[in-house]
């Protein structure tokens, strides 16, 4: 028995060791430029490499720290005749201009050998499949609008339920500033103030006009009273936050929650990883929220992986292994536990994920609440006309009507 | 003969010295200065996005930027920034150096802690002066403790105050360097008219005043240059103590333009926010420039 398992053992030492030098030398080599640079990130990404390497690849980290930089670290290399391998976008319009500068391998075989149609969203498709082609090859998805609550806070306040409402929310928020807490922990960053603005468009707007407005730049749809009760909505939310908002970072909001100081935070479900540093559980310390309602939609924003044009049979190989290995069921729900996403198919075993993560990957399932997030329907530039016009009506006294006319203009170009 | 040849070709050989060890400059300013400024102007015509296009639009995205609210909010901050932030270098800078200019004692010690703030980095510094004008965590709470709870000092989350804030960090950092350029113009100015305002008993502020201050005309020209350009192209104080905000309640300019060259892949709009800016700084110090040649060449001559 023993000597057995020494064998066994010693057999596998072997082999483990004749097989190490021949991996790192023949294997095909990928270069990965991303910004997953933070703790959970950092591990998130470190289990993509393993898979990779599992599959016989070297991997070859280059994390650039801050999404614009590390884009901009992309295109250089990419223009500048020197391309990396992979390089992560966001799931949104980012690479259409490379895209269209032939600057792109597709992906069509992998696509169709793996069968991508059958298990991603279609709204994902949507972005990565270019007239006919598909150009990247989907992370994750992140889910940027929840509504989270700390329950320390909640029973301070005597709020016995979960709101279901968004009166019920506005209740709720009226009983926090009674008890003298922070009704809501916000940073007053425009990406933030805009996080905000997409929740309320989908709870108090609904699907029908959050599609109007953002897919279609409707003109009419942006002059409704509809829209116009969005956005006093929004603007309703702004007299709950405290005066150290201005500037304050999404997890120094988180932290509010953590300690208990503040009750409610609408944030992307990237919040998690604050809560779980801090050792609190989702479902037991603190509560989350995708909507309200049993169709509220499920807004999907994301990271990708887009492969530059290269000839070299190496380098292409590497592309599309790497492509095949990120979207199988064991590495997805490896890399979107520790991200605090969800994966990109519904079809996995997601027993041993959070359950915020396993209520997001059950609405998926029902393809009627998928919605994309701004960016995946506007260019980076309406998305960040926008933004400031949203910033500029949270922090400013201005007219209703006039932040309805400067969104009809921002979106008309 | 020969001799006069090999003269001549030794001459002309010295007049191509002083040419050849200005080429490097030379071509360093025609390809990295002007060609570069032509090219962003080329941009600025065309409809480019991520990349650069070839198309032309005419003035569309000047048009663009001047429809642009936060646009024309950032220039409105510019100049308010502007006026305030050289009145207050250029006076604090020169009352720092008449004072050091009396002897005092310990005289390198204070010129080097007026001039440290120069000397660090703004990114570091602004972090600190975020952290000191907030008002949950810094003078303001700082003062409540003392006792003051009524004591208000919340510019920095205040959307008509905050530019003022970068006013004031940006001034704690800049007046250094306006005070060391000109003691070096009072150290300049010779003893013997001290000596005769002395005797004519005449007042030391007035010498100050109506003296010594006009006969510091260049330096306070450099000074004013250096001033402005630092104005159009301030960026790294804004970002490190606001991000713009709240809101883009102290955007300024550079800010806007590196949002759009980046994060909204639009380098043609940001191409046509950096010629309005290299326009601004044109028209300004240019006749400065141009004045200041001429009254040069004057009493070159005379």
């Amino acid at each position: 028995m023993l000597r057995t398992a020494c064998r066994k053992t010693l057999l596998a030492l072997a082999a483990g060791l004749l097989a190490l030098p021949a991996l790192a030398q023949n294997g095909p080599r990928a270069e990965v430029i991303h910004w997953w640079t933070s703790g959970g990130e950092s591990a998130a990404v470190k289990t993509l490499a393993d898979a990779y390497r599992a599959q016989g690849g070297q991997w070859v980290d280059m994390a650039v720290a801050l999404g614009e930089q590390a884009r901009a670290v992309a295109i250089n290399r990419i223009v500048g005749g020197n391309p990396p391998t992979a390089a992560q976008f966001n799931t949104s319009k980012q690479f259409l201009d490379i895209v269209d500068q032939g600057l792109l391998n597709n992906l069509d075989d992998v696509a169709a050998r793996d069968g991508w149609d059958k298990f991603l969203p279609e709204t994902v498709l949507n972005v990565i499949k270019v007239k006919g082609h598909y150009y990247a090859v989907p992370v994750n998805i992140h889910m940027p609008a929840w509504i989270w609550y700390s329950k320390a806070a909640f029973k301070k306040a005597g709020i016995a339920a979960e709101p279901k409402t968004m009166d019920e929310l506005f209740a709720a928020l009226d009983k926090l500033k009674a008890a003298g807490l922070v009704p809501l922990a916000h940073g007053c960053q425009p990406w933030q103030d805009n996080t905000v603005f997409t929740a309320v468009l989908t709870n108090v707007g609904g699907r029908e006009l959050y599609l109007k407005v953002l897919r279609d730049r409707d003109r009419n749809a942006i002059q409704s009273d509809a829209f116009k009760n969005v956005l006093l909505t929004f603007k309703r939310l702004q007299g709950y936050v405290d005066k150290g908002s201005p500037g304050r970072n999404w997890n120094d909001a988180t932290a509010m929650l953590i300690t208990g100081k503040a009750g409610v935070q609408i944030m992307g479900d990237w919040a998690k990883g604050e809560f779980s540093l801090a050792g609190q559980v989702a479902g037991k310390d603190y509560g989350c929220i995708a909507g309200f309602g049993a169709n509220a939609p499920y807004i999907i924003q994301g990271d990708v992986l887009v492969f530059p044009k290269t000839d070299k049979p190496d380098a292409l190989k590497a592309q599309k292994l790497l492509a095949s290995v990120v979207t199988t069921p064991a590495a997805q729900v490896a890399f979107n536990s520790k991200k605090g996403s969800i994966p990109i198919r519904t079809d996995v075993d997601a027993s041993k994920m959070d359950v915020c993560a396993q209520q997001g990957i059950t609405i998926m399932k029902d393809k009627a609440r998928h919605l994309g997030n701004g960016e995946i329907y506007l260019t980076p530039d309406q998305n960040g006309a926008l933004a400031d016009i949203l910033t500029a009506y949270w922090n400013r006294n201005m007219p209703v009507e006039k932040v309805q006319k400067d969104i009809a203009s921002a979106l008309k170009n | 003969m020969a001799l006069a040849k090999v003269w001549s070709a030794k001459a002309s050989w010295k007049r191509l010295v002083p040419w050849g060890a200005l080429l490097p400059m030379a071509l360093t300013v025609l390809v990295g200065y002007l060609g570069t400024a032509l090219w962003s102007l080329r941009v600025s015509l065309s409809s480019a996005r991520t990349f650069p296009k070839d198309d032309f639009v005419g003035l569309a995205q000047y048009e663009r930027l001047f429809d642009n609210d936060r646009w024309l909010h950032s220039l409105q901050n510019l100049a308010i920034y502007g006026v305030l932030f050289i009145v207050a270098c250029m006076a604090i800078g020169f009352l720092l150096a008449v004072f050091i200019d009396q002897k005092v004692r310990g005289e390198g010690v204070l010129r080097t802690i007026f001039l440290y703030p120069y000397a660090m980095s703004f990114v570091a510094t602004g972090l600190v002066w975020q952290w000191v004008l907030n008002p949950e965590s810094g003078l303001q709470q700082a003062v409540r403790q003392m006792g003051f709870s009524e004591f208000t000092f919340d510019w920095i989350i205040d959307q008509d105050m905050v530019i003022y804030t970068v006013v004031i960090a940006t001034v704690w950092q800049a007046s250094g360097l306006v005070m060391a350029l000109m003691l070096a113009g009072l150290r300049g100015i010779d003893e013997e008219i001290w000596k005769a305002a002395r005797l004519d008993g005449i007042p030391t502020w007035r010498v100050y005043a109506s003296i010594v201050l006009p006969m510091l005309g260049p330096t306070v020209a450099t000074v004013f240059v250096l001033l402005f350009t630092g104005v159009v192209k301030v960026f790294d104080s804004v970002v490190s103590m606001t991000q713009g905000g709240p809101g883009t309640a102290s955007d300024v300019p550079a800010k806007f333009i590196m949002d759009h060259l980046f994060g909204r892949a639009n380098i043609a709009l940001a191409s046509a926010g950096s010629i309005v800016l290299l326009l601004m700084v044109v028209l300004l110090v240019v006749p400065l420039l141009v004045l200041r040649s001429r009254s040069g060449d004057a009493k070159g001559h005379g």
